[in-house]
């Protein structure tokens, strides 16, 4: 076996099972650390798809800023026992027909499909091109996408500081 | 040899993982974890198809940033909701944001 299909069947794993011991766990702060375990993993599947751009931002965001919010919001919300601050509500058999019901659609579809595949190559770098593209092609997104940041972060201010009723 | 197959299904699982989490459980931060793995899941697809299928424009790089900036804004204002209920009603159980039912 090459050494790529071993590190994609590895980080698969990772992923596959972080994912759903955070799913399982009663605790919500184990919850939130198998799911940055699954965002690293996450970010290693992206280096096998030689995207390294897009490993370092998973990484920065999503495991840096995303998963620190998420325990905050554990901490500042949290009532009672934390051993069990996370269970399931009773559409737990619900959720897991619907789910494994969606996964056998998706991969019958998935396997039956004929993709119109070229030769994938190995790059060397990706940030030139995704500047180029960001501040040209796609220049005008990249403006909303920063407006939609400024938006959302003034609305959590004032919806987290929550508005003084004064008559 | 790994195909464009191997990580669409990858992704696929990772979906609905994330689905079932976001479905079956009663804490809201726990709903938000959930519907961050369907996010990353996303992205995986936006990537490989990127890498399998046009590799000459990034395309779906640029696709995933956007999804991220997305993904962050929105995990910024649900937290901010969430923990503005919890002020009033001192809990983070979906079950009792009920207030638009009746």
């Amino acid at each position: 076996m090459e050494t790529s299909t071993i590190l994609f069947y590895l980080f698969a794993a990772v992923i596959l099972i972080s994912a759903f011991k955070m799913v399982q766990s009663a605790n919500l702060v184990h919850s939130a650390l198998y799911m940055i375990a699954s965002f690293i993993g996450v970010a290693c599947v992206f280096l096998l798809l030689y995207a390294d751009f897009l490993a370092l931002v998973q990484i920065l965001v999503y495991v840096g800023a995303i998963s620190v919010l998420l325990v905050f919001g554990v901490m500042l919300t949290r009532r009672g026992d934390i051993l069990e601050s996370n269970p399931f509500n009773s559409l737990k058999l619900a959720g897991i027909l619907v789910s494994a019901a969606l996964f056998l659609m998706l991969g019958r579809l998935i396997l039956l499909t004929d993709w119109k595949l070229t030769a994938p190559a190995a790059t060397s770098g990706t940030i030139n091109q995704i500047t180029d593209l960001l501040l040209g092609d796609y220049a005008l997104p990249f403006e909303a996408a920063g407006i939609l940041l400024l938006v959302a972060l003034i609305g959590a201010i004032i919806i987290g500081r929550g508005v003084e009723n004064k008559k | 040899m790994i195909t464009l197959n191997h990580y669409l299904i990858l992704a696929a699982a990772l979906f609905c993982i994330g689905l079932y989490g976001a479905l079956a459980k009663k804490n809201a931060v726990a709903v938000f974890m959930g519907i961050e793995l369907m996010l990353n899941s996303v992205n995986i697809n936006l990537v490989a198809f990127n890498h399998f299928m046009s590799h000459e424009k990034l395309t779906g790089h640029i696709f995933a940033v956007f999804i991220i900036v997305v993904a962050a804004a929105e995990v910024a204002v649900g937290l901010a909701i969430v923990l503005s209920i919890y002020r009033h009603r001192k809990s983070s159980t979906i079950d009792d944001m009920s207030w638009l039912k009746w």
